[in-house]
């Protein structure tokens, strides 16, 4: 997998590619959590991003417990339909903000 | 100076000292049992009395071959139990299982045979079944695959919520059966997580509860075979038949075939808990799905036969279960399995309380005896982390054990009150000698609880087991052609009636009789003391058409069918009435006996029973009707001031007139509820119910319940 770090106005967006599992999580979490150590604004691009394993979906929810304590806020675009559907059925959804393009997760976070 | 993480860091049993096939591993820790996530690695600890030896197998998630074996180095045994750390694993894709080797001598209760891969009787999720009904791999060499899950869930505030067990409304559902049939209208229909589609559903017809039909692993195709008149496949539907107790159902879970059941069934539960509904666990202690000597070994046999079943002399199978084998639970170390678990279950799942199937097994010896002081039942009523729990026994077993009223309680156990099933089934057909019975039924059975009182008697009136109570009103007969074994399963003694004609009838009269008998029957069940429970679709008329043993079955059988709900919107309006009325009742929901005596000073008796005249009960034996009178002052033992509830219980053939009790000051009874009135008439709205016309009296139609409140 992929990952690409760009700054949008203040808003650190991670963009992720091809599968976040067990493979890759550890490599996914290590780049992220230092992407976005000091940064209250977050966005996780998942656009390109075909699966999220229990351990990929795991970072996402130790990333937004670090943004969160530092007051911040994390939003996720470009989540599929599958994944939104798994993160729905296993509770994750309800932690996180959505957004279905990168310019709609720029102006919830504006 | 080393900081806290470097301190943990250098903890010489973070790293390895061995190595096999390229694998590092090192001496393991014995406890806990089970597979579990270390820094860098997973300590895998399991125990056999009767082993020689022991291999760990691992594979890949799906591979068909192992990608190592390590046998356990003898100075990695503790007593007896193996324990290894091994490092580098992916945790999320790892499976694992052991060979034991061992003697085969089946006359000493040995069955080892090193050639089959056990799964961990410990393991925390199981692969294998992860889609419901999908075809197996039959030549798997590991058919069952032990797994780990991810035990960090988020639960954020939740916590079991404890209500007391009196306040309980109980609704008894299987996962798959309730959202499965299309008419259900769901997402991800018939797993755990479209459970949640329909809290709104619930939290409406007013339960609190809902205890689940077995979640723990077990395989839908055990003992499948086609329907010998249709050719559909019959599977094991309802899952009494356990492959592990640690393990939810992946094939009930919409995210099972990506290994989430875990995570889906503990977001399921945090949101009931989030809605005000507990949730309890039917579970399955007595037997396992290793059937008798001719059955598959699969763990519990391959690891330590004579440990975890209860054998005879000879080295076979005791059967109490009916299904071929019997759980060893009073072995110290079943017993403790046993205990694991259900701690396991309440702490890291936050269930609420667990039904016992077939209890009275828990409490036999090793040599199938009944103990009188039963250590396992003890160490559960005792135990810290289950200490707010609800423990539910189905106080029977298929040996002949009888226990409902006698089961070893420890002040702690409730239990399925069998006899109230069968006493309010007879009551309501008619039959004759019933009203000293069913003036204890509505008491909370205190013939059989006198020291425990009402909250030991879950009282019901249809479960899974038997008839559904549109069918019970339906059928005289059993007809379980489809379920192919010639209609020779499933009981006998149901007590039902037709109400005139064998089936469906576009009979009005037959009809209107048969839903006034499911409102009689409702009433009854939330009008007494002792804790409700409901059968999943008993409150729109669901029909199995007369199968009373539908455990084969993954079709409209047991499916329930939502379009019930609007064809028979008046059961449903009439259960919601009666739930309601529970709860604004507390007089309703004692926690202790009644004591037939007034110790508030309020005039009347805690509880009084009556006749068609006042004050003048008639327990004779042809008499089919009776009513009772329960004094709000003394609700909650004289704690809260509730309403005075008179109830008339009209089962005779023909309309009779209730002479009713004078009230006190400038009280005056009111109606909430007749079922003899045409559907829109049958219940008020709670709070605004009509004066009775005539103070003095009212009439019970034929086979009806009125019920009044004085205030």
């Amino acid at each position: 997998m992929n990952v690409t770090i760009k700054t949008v106005k203040d808003i650190t967006v991670i963009e992720a590619e091809g599968s976040i599992d067990s493979r890759t999580a550890s490599e996914f979490e290590k780049n992220t959590v230092e992407a976005t150590q000091e940064e209250d604004k977050v966005i996780i691009d998942l656009t390109k991003v075909e699966f999220l394993s229990s351990a990929g979906l795991r970072v996402l929810l130790m990333l937004y417990r670090q943004v969160k304590a530092r007051n911040g806020k994390i939003v996720l675009v470009g989540v599929s339909e599958e994944i939104q559907d798994v993160m729905e059925n296993t509770g994750f959804i309800n932690f996180f903000i959505l957004a279905e393009l990168l310019e709609d997760g720029v102006n919830a976070l504006s | 100076m080393a900081t806290t993480s470097g301190t943990n860091d250098i903890r010489i049993d973070y790293y390895p000292t061995h190595e096999h096939e390229g694998i590092k591993f090192r001496r393991g820790h014995a406890l806990p049992f089970g597979a579990t996530t270390v820094p860098n690695g997973v300590n895998f600890s399991i125990s056999s009395s009767a082993a020689t030896s022991c291999t760990l197998v691992l594979f890949d998630r799906g591979a068909a071959q192992p990608f190592a074996e390590i046998p356990f180095p003898d100075e990695f045994r503790v007593g007896d139990v193996y324990c290894m750390t091994v490092f580098d694993l992916d945790v999320e894709r790892l499976e694992y299982g052991y060979r034991m080797d061992g003697p085969f001598a089946p006359e000493l209760g040995h069955r080892f045979n090193k050639n089959i891969i056990l799964s961990d009787p410990y393991a925390r999720s199981l692969g294998g079944r992860d889609t419901w009904l999908a075809q197996p791999n039959w030549d798997d060499i590991y058919p069952y695959r032990s797994r780990l899950a991810f035990e960090d869930f988020d639960w954020e505030n939740d916590h079991p919520l404890e209500y007391p067990i009196e306040d309980l409304v109980i609704y008894e559902m299987h996962v798959r059966a309730f959202t499965q049939h299309p008419t259900a209208k769901v997402k991800n229909s018939g797993t755990f997580s479209a459970i949640k589609s329909k809290i709104k559903y619930l939290k409406e017809l007013g339960v609190n509860c809902i205890e689940l039909m077995p979640i723990y692993e077990y395989d839908e195709w055990e003992n499948s075979k086609p329907n010998p008149v249709t050719g559909e496949m019959l599977v094991n539907f309802w899952g009494y038949s356990t492959v592990n107790f640690f393990s939810p159902k992946a094939g009930y879970a919409a995210t099972g075939k990506f290994g989430m059941q875990v995570d889906e069934l503990k977001t399921v539960i945090k949101e009931l808990h989030k809605n005000g509904i507990e949730v309890i666990l039917d579970v399955v202690f007595n037997h396992t799905a290793e059937g008798d000597h001719r059955g598959h070994t699969i763990s519990f046999r391959g690891i330590d036969n004579k440990t975890y079943y209860m054998l005879t002399p000879e080295g076979y199978y005791f059967n109490f279960s009916g299904t071929g084998n019997t759980l060893n639970c009073n072995n110290p170390v079943v017993r403790n399995m046993v205990l694991d678990c259900l701690r396991y279950w309440a702490a890291d799942y936050h269930i609420d309380g667990f039904r016992f199937d077939l209890a009275a097994i828990l409490g036999r010896a090793q040599d199938g005896s009944p103990l009188s002081n039963p250590p396992l039942l003890e160490s559960l009523a005792y135990d810290p982390i289950l200490a707010k729990c609800k423990l539910i026994a189905e106080a029977w077993d298929a040996g002949g054990l009888y226990q409902v009223g006698t089961f070893p309680a420890y002040g702690r156990w409730a239990e399925w009150n069998g006899k109230y099933r069968d006493s309010v089934r007879k009551f309501l057909k008619g039959d004759e000698g019933l009203v000293g019975e069913m003036a204890q039924r509505i008491q909370g059975s205190p013939d059989l609880y006198y020291y425990r009182g009402p909250t030991a008697s879950i009282n019901f009136i249809a479960c899974h087991d038997g008839f559904t109570l549109y069918d019970l009103f339906s059928y005289n007969e059993k007809h379980n052609e489809a379920n192919g074994e010639n209609n020779n399963d499933g009981g006998n003694d149901n007590h039902s009636w037709n109400c005139g004609w064998e089936g469906e009838t576009d009979d009005i009269e037959i009809n209107f009789l048969r839903h006034k008998q499911i409102k009689n029957a409702l009433s009854i069940l939330f009008v007494s003391q002792g804790v409700p429970m409901l059968l999943m679709g008993d409150e729109m008329g669901r029909t199995k058409l007369g199968n009373n043993n539908t455990y084969c079955h993954d079709n409209e059988l047991n499916w329930l069918d939502w379009s019930l709900l609007k064809k028979n919107k008046h059961l449903f309006d009439f259960a919601q009435s009666m739930i309601k009325f529970r709860k604004a009742h507390p007089v309703l929901r004692s926690s202790t006996h009644f004591t037939h005596s007034d110790y508030v000073g309020s005039g009347y008796p805690d509880i009084s029973f009556h006749g068609t005249r006042a004050w003048q009960m008639d327990w004779s034996a042809n008499n089919r009707s009776f009513a009772f009178m329960l004094c709000g002052e003394h609700a909650k033992q004289g704690a809260i001031k509730d309403d005075m509830i008179y109830v008339a219980m009209n089962m005779y053939w023909e309309a009779l007139s209730f002479e009713l009790p004078a009230l006190s000051r400038d009280r005056k009874w009111h109606v909430y509820a007749n079922t003899d009135m045409p559907a829109a008439e049958q219940v008020s709205t709670l709070g605004k119910e009509p004066l009775v016309q005539h103070q003095d009296h009212i009439i019970a139609g034929a086979r009806s319940i009125i019920i009044l409140v004085g205030k």
